[in-house]
């Protein structure tokens, strides 16, 4: 319940933020909304000797559209992203990820980039952000770059930013013409993290035939994945039950399933099957399918 | 090494200086002194903690007063009025939903925000946004009772 | 007592008098003391589930800066093991019951071992809670990590790492009760069907929302010891702390138990940590605090239930029960806590009759330790292992004889008595209807609708079940004779101290305590209505023992019972004595006053009469005052009841199980209990649904869990172990049917355990009825996670 001692800073500006990451490195750790970090420092699992707080930096938080693009704050919280009218008009299942991430309290400070950056593998957003195939803006000292969401996942609870960087942006395309996504979660019933979750985004061509699919698997594995198995299934074919169903089986491939006390391999391959198949259902209708 | 903190609890200044690690809710509990705000749990489910701060909930034992340098913040102590009990408070007592009342502040001031954002919710609703407040003594059927008995008891909105 | 008088206040849903300060954030429990000069304490706890201490090296820990001491065990001397109170051994001339216990050392701090993850072996006090942590961080203790066991059957099989040296095999005591010759005859009845199922009852972990703390402060000027602590039972408290383990003198000692926070049983018992910092502040001269943290809660308070069964029972083709065969391995975790030898014995055994006629019971129980934290009371205690078993194997019974559950309920329940019903294991019930609190549910619920519905839902391949549980239980703990026979070190009245003050004020004194139970408004409704004072001018006070005569505390659901009979006594006492003093004032005699309204008054002479007040200031200003009557108005009791007192009731549960995933959802939840009569129905509704969802919780989500291997506990912080959320629950339909107790004067049965007794069961029944339709006819383990649950389903798939 008490943390081990830090040194507290609070940068003005991503630059200064950067100048404490590479004078202080493996002793130092960056605060978001501090729903992932604080909890393993009270526990004492996680023991950073200086804490780098990103709340006073401007222009990390707010959505904007940008062309066919949600530019999204580093620090834009999940209470923003459930509730924005832009959110809900645009890219609807986000806001439903949002709204299913924690509990009210923890979304009114939880970020988007504290989680993605995080990368607990049984957190929501990853599979959401695959499915809907985001990008991710890192700042650095040379500048900025933009990481595609295939490269960000690298391993428990590792992604693709770099010690010297910090994730200022999460880019989410909007959904094209006649495509319908949705995010189905089985929770924790203590935690309410993902056992298993699945975003799927599907595309109908002119035919009603799924001309794209992408998945996104959380919860069950050391990391979210997609699910390439799953929309190899899926392209080119009328999705109705039957072709959901086929196609869904194969969405346990790729992950490295974690067996735990809420399930063995064989019950959480299970369930990422039945996800999938639940995520695809909706997603299909909300296509128009 | 001690940082100064200043911030503003039930319409009062506090102004202390504090390590980096003090957390909030033992910052408000120990140093300002004010103890209606409860610590059930290290892990942030059980919600006891609740308060509101710059007019969001925030559970005080997943932040650290530093973070807090500059806020608003309400407590439980600072919900009645000129000892005019809010309707919320006023649900609790007429529904029985409470029976230890260790949970209750922070279930009260959850249910703060949640009456803000959705004047008039649904069973369904509450219950759903109750997921972050335990309670293990009501079984939370009074609770859903106190919280639409204050839902329509809240005055109307300007 | 079948009606309510317009203006009497029992039988009333008052607001509650205590909410105000609750509501308001300004309730004074434990943590929220501040005291000049304290120091913080903070324990070290073995990481191992079991290992030797070869050293403990404080050097480091003491020069860390506000660190003021650091005491191991050897630094302990004079100080004695935290004591069982309940000796089996002691249990004699009971027929049928075998006894014998091991009585192993318990010390506040370990010196020879640490037998479980999170035994504390040292505590480090300091000015801040942050130096005690950091301090205690830098304790050095030189560990032997030894093999374990945790898992409840393995403690016992041979060559299994042994934990005491006085119980061999890892055996605490073998015990049984009922008449194993009769038994074992029913059995081999020709005709009868038999019916073997293996039934587990899940360790638990209370998780009251407030965690255990305690503030112990010694006055050197005047020798007292105050300790504050979040106890259900300060006097007991004190006396255990006192008499057994640091023979501190008890009138010197001063135990306060202010607001609590929930406690559930778990805050009934003498624990290490107060004793540790009660011995500290009289070496330190100043105040030393602690506060567990959630995850030391988990650790170190006690753990519930935890039983492994063979339950057999025979029935007759038509359904009647001939017979019942028990046999129970009870894990009591690495020590004896306060309570336990008697919760898997004498409140587990007793209840196996239920509410129903059998022809013979014989049950038989091993008690055993393991490296897992010490197994004791747990809201129902005892009776939740009972009545969840049974209702199970009735279940399985009539799926064997092919009769639907209600009919075989009804078959065999015991018909209505009063005064007295002798059961085949030991207690003799006060009062029941057993039938008709289940017609009343069947009602409620509308059995034959429900079953066409599920019928329906079933040809569109929906898992819809329904559970019963027909409940019965024993509260209203205890007399006192009865439990000494059975080993008890203690008694099982109950205090209640009636003062009039000069005004006509009432303060009355309680040795029953409220965490959650709302003592100070049912407790004052009964004043008010006896004295026929407005509710305002009685004020109820509990939970310490410098202005309380000794009380036994609250749990097994005797504060109304026990409790509250004890007021009525003081109450009566009073009222006796002011007419005597009303009667000098008329001028009459005592025996032509009646007391009613709140008057003293001449009978038959209506305007001849003086109010409760005047009354209550003679006494106090005795200038006109009767010969030989002492002045004052104040009287005490203590009520030793005669029986336990045994609530029932008929709940049931409706669910849906989701197929593909294994999930289990509530649909409803019906209940309807008879606890004899109710003071504040609100109040008593309020305790029914807390118990349900603790008993939903134990069948759907909880569950105290080990790795067998490493012997660390996987479920040790709310992020693991599930607890019933709001989102997973119904609202309750609730009733109740009313049949008095003769065992007290007002004839309350008390109500507090009955919800998490019944419910668990009605939610296993309606899993596995909702599975029939798959061949599945058990489920052996709890929760019902949707794990488990599927793999049921897949199990019953597979096997056709």
């Amino acid at each position: 319940m008490y943390p081990a001692a830090f040194e507290y800073h609070a940068p003005g500006s991503v630059k200064e933020a950067l100048d404490l990451l590479g004078k202080h490195k493996d002793d130092a750790k960056l605060l978001a909304g501090g729903h992932s970090l604080i909890p393993m420092m009270k526990l004492r699992l996680a023991q950073p000797k200086h804490l780098i707080d990103l709340r006073k930096i401007s222009g990390l938080t707010g959505i904007k559209q940008d062309g066919n693009v949600l530019a999204i704050g580093a620090m834009t919280t999940h209470w923003d992203v459930e509730s924005s009218q832009l959110v809900k008009s645009k890219l609807a299942v986000l806001s439903e990820v949002a709204a299913l991430i924690g509990d009210p309290a923890v979304r009114n400070k939880g970020t988007i980039g504290g989680s993605v950056a995080h990368a607990d593998p049984a957190a929501d957003y990853p599979a959401a952000i695959i499915a809907l195939g985001a990008e991710m803006v890192c700042e650095g000292a040379k500048g900025r770059r933009t990481v595609k969401v295939d490269d960000w996942f690298k391993g428990l609870m590792a992604t693709a930013v770099g010690e010297d960087e910090i994730l200022v942006e999460v880019r989410v395309p909007v959904l094209a013409a006649k495509t319908g996504a949705a995010y189905m979660k089985f929770p924790h019933p203590a935690s309410r993290f993902a056992v298993v979750g699945v975003a799927a985004a599907v595309t109908l061509d002119g035919n009603g035939a799924c001309s794209k699919a992408s998945i996104g698997i959380t919860g069950a594995g050391t990391k979210a994945v997609r699910a390439k198995g799953v929309e190899a299934g899926c392209t080119g074919k009328r999705l109705d039950a039957a072709a959901i169903e086929a196609a869904a089986q194969k969405a346990a491939e790729g992950v490295d399933v974690q067996a735990d006390l809420q399930g063995s391999v064989e019950y959480k391959s299970h369930l990422c099957r039945v996800f999938a198949k639940r995520a695809l259902t909706e997603a299909v209708k909300r296509a128009g399918g | 090494m001690k940082l100064p903190v200043k911030m503003t609890i039930n319409g009062q200044s506090y102004s202390h200086e504090v390590e980096p690690r003090l957390l909030l809710v033992h910052y408000i509990r120990e140093t300002v002194g004010l103890t209606g705000t409860h610590v059930g749990c290290d892990t942030s489910q059980c919600g006891a903690c609740t308060i509101i701060m710059d007019g969001q909930a925030v559970k005080a034992c997943n932040f650290f007063a530093v973070q807090a340098d500059g806020a608003n913040i309400m407590t439980i102590e600072g919900l009645a009025k000129d000892g005019e009990l809010h309707p919320i408070q006023q649900g609790f007592w007429e529904k029985h939903g409470l029976q230890c009342g260790f949970c209750t502040p922070g279930m009260i001031m959850s249910v703060y925000q949640m009456l803000e954002r959705y004047p008039k919710p649904s069973e369904e609703l509450i219950r759903h946004q109750l997921e972050g407040n335990l309670c293990r003594c009501t079984g939370y059927h009074n609770i859903v009772k106190a919280i639409e008995w204050a839902a329509e008891h809240m005055p109307a909105k300007k | 007592m079948a009606t309510v008088a317009a203006d009497r206040l029992f039988g009333k849903s008052i607001k509650r008098r205590e909410d105000p300060r609750f509501i308001t954030g300004r309730g004074q429990y434990v943590d929220d003391l501040k005291l000049p000069g304290m120091t913080y304490a903070a324990f070290v706890r073995s990481p191992h589930a079991h290992a030797r201490i070869r050293k403990i090296d404080t050097a480091a820990a003491m020069r860390h800066p506000g660190v003021v001491a650091v005491f191991t065990g050897k630094d302990m001397t004079g100080v004695n093991s935290l004591p069982c109170g309940w000796d089996l051994r002691k249990a004699k001339n009971i027929p049928g019951v075998v006894q014998d216990l091991a009585i192993v050392p318990h010390m506040p701090l370990s010196s020879d071992a640490a037998r479980h993850v999170g035994d504390p072996v040292a505590v480090v006090i300091a000015d801040s809670h942050e130096a005690a942590v950091d301090g205690a961080e830098k304790v050095q203790v030189d560990w032997e990590p030894l093999p374990s066991v945790t898992i409840t059957e393995k403690a016992v099989e041979s060559g299994a790492p042994k934990l005491h040296e006085g119980a061999p095999g890892n055996v605490a005591f073998k015990w049984e009760i009922g008449d194993r010759a009769a038994t074992d005859a029913a059995f081999k009845t020709p005709g009868a069907v038999t019916v073997k199922k293996r039934i587990v009852n899940q360790r638990l972990v209370a998780n009251a929302m407030e965690p255990r703390a305690c503030v112990a402060r010694f006055d050197e000027a005047t020798g007292e010891l105050t300790l504050w602590v979040t106890s259900q039972n300060p006097h007991v408290h004190r006396l255990l702390m006192c008499a057994f383990v640091l023979g501190i003198p008890e009138h010197k000692v001063r135990v306060i138990a202010p607001d609590v926070g929930g406690g559930f049983g778990s805050k009934v018992f003498l624990y290490n940590e107060e004793v540790v910092c009660s011995w500290a502040t009289r070496r330190l001269k100043r105040p030393v605090r602690w506060t567990a943290s959630r995850t030391e809660a988990y650790q170190t308070d006690a753990h519930g239930r935890d039983h492994v069964t063979d339950a057999e029972i025979a029935l007759s083709p038509e359904g009647k029960m001939l017979g019942l065969r028990v046999k129970t391995t009870a894990n009591l975790g690495a020590y004896l806590s306060t309570f336990a030898p008697a919760i898997p014995t004498f409140l587990y055994g007793t209840l196996l009759n239920g509410v129903y006629t059998f022809g013979a019971i014989h049950c038989e129980v091993t008690g055993v330790f393991s490296n897992t934290t010490a197994v004791d009371a747990y809201r129902g205690a005892g009776r939740p292992e009972a009545c969840y078993l049974l209702e199970r194997i009735v279940d399985a019974g009539a799926r064997a004889i092919k009769m639907d559950v209600a009919e075989l309920r009804k078959k065999n329940f015991i018909p209505k008595f009063s005064g007295a019903y002798q059961t085949l294991v030991a207690v003799s019930y006060d009062s029941g209807d057993y039938g008709l609190a289940f017609d009343r549910c069947l009602q409620m619920l509308d059995y034959k609708k429900f079953r066409t519905e599920q019928e329906a839902a079933r040809k569109q391949g929906r898992l819809l079940g329904i559970g019963f549980s027909t409940y019965i239980e024993a509260c209203s703990i205890a007399p006192s004779k009865l439990v000494g026979a059975l080993g008890a070190g203690a008694g099982l009245y109950e205090s209640g101290k009636v003062r009039v003050h000069p005004t006509g004020m009432v303060t009355v004194y309680t040795g029953s305590h409220s965490h959650g139970q709302g003592h100070e408004t049912t407790f004052a409704q009964l004043v008010a209505d006896k004295l026929g004072i407005p509710i305002e001018q009685v004020e109820i006070v509990h939970g310490d023992t410098g202005q309380i005569p000794f009380g036994m505390g609250t749990y097994g659901s005797r504060s109304g019972s026990v409790g509250g009979t004890a007021i009525l006594m003081s109450l009566n006492k009073v009222i006796e004595k002011g007419k005597k003093i009303a009667a000098h004032l008329l001028e009459a005699s005592p025996n032509d006053i009646d007391f009613s309204g709140g008057q003293f008054q001449v009978k038959g002479a209506p305007g001849k009469a003086v109010p409760f007040g005047a009354v209550s200031l003679t006494a106090y200003v005795p200038h006109n005052f009767p010969e030989g009557v002492e002045p004052g108005l104040e009287e005490t009791s203590f009520y030793d009841p005669s029986n336990f007192c045994f609530p029932f009731g008929a709940h049931a549960c409706i669910v849906e199980v989701d197929r593909e995933t294994g999930n289990v959802r509530i649909l409803r939840y019906l209940a309807v209990d008879d606890v004899g009569n109710v003071i504040n129905p609100m109040i008593v509704d309020g305790m029914v649904h807390g118990g349900i969802a603790q008993g939903v919780g134990q069948a759907l989500c909880e569950g105290a869990v080990y790795d067998g291997q490493s012997g660390q506990l996987v479920t040790g912080t709310m992020m693991d172990y599930a607890l019933p959320k709001a989102d997973m629950l119904p609202m309750y339909e609730t009733d109740r049917t009313v049949t008095p107790t003769p065992v007290n004067p007002m004839g309350l049965k008390g109500a507090g355990e009955t919800g998490t007794i019944a419910a668990t069961p009605a939610v296993v029944n309606a899993v596995v009825d909702a599975l029939a339709p798959l061949g599945v006819d058990h489920i052996e383990e709890m929760p019902m996670s949707a794990q488990r649950v599927w793999k049921i389903i897949q199990g019953a798939k597979s096997a056709r």
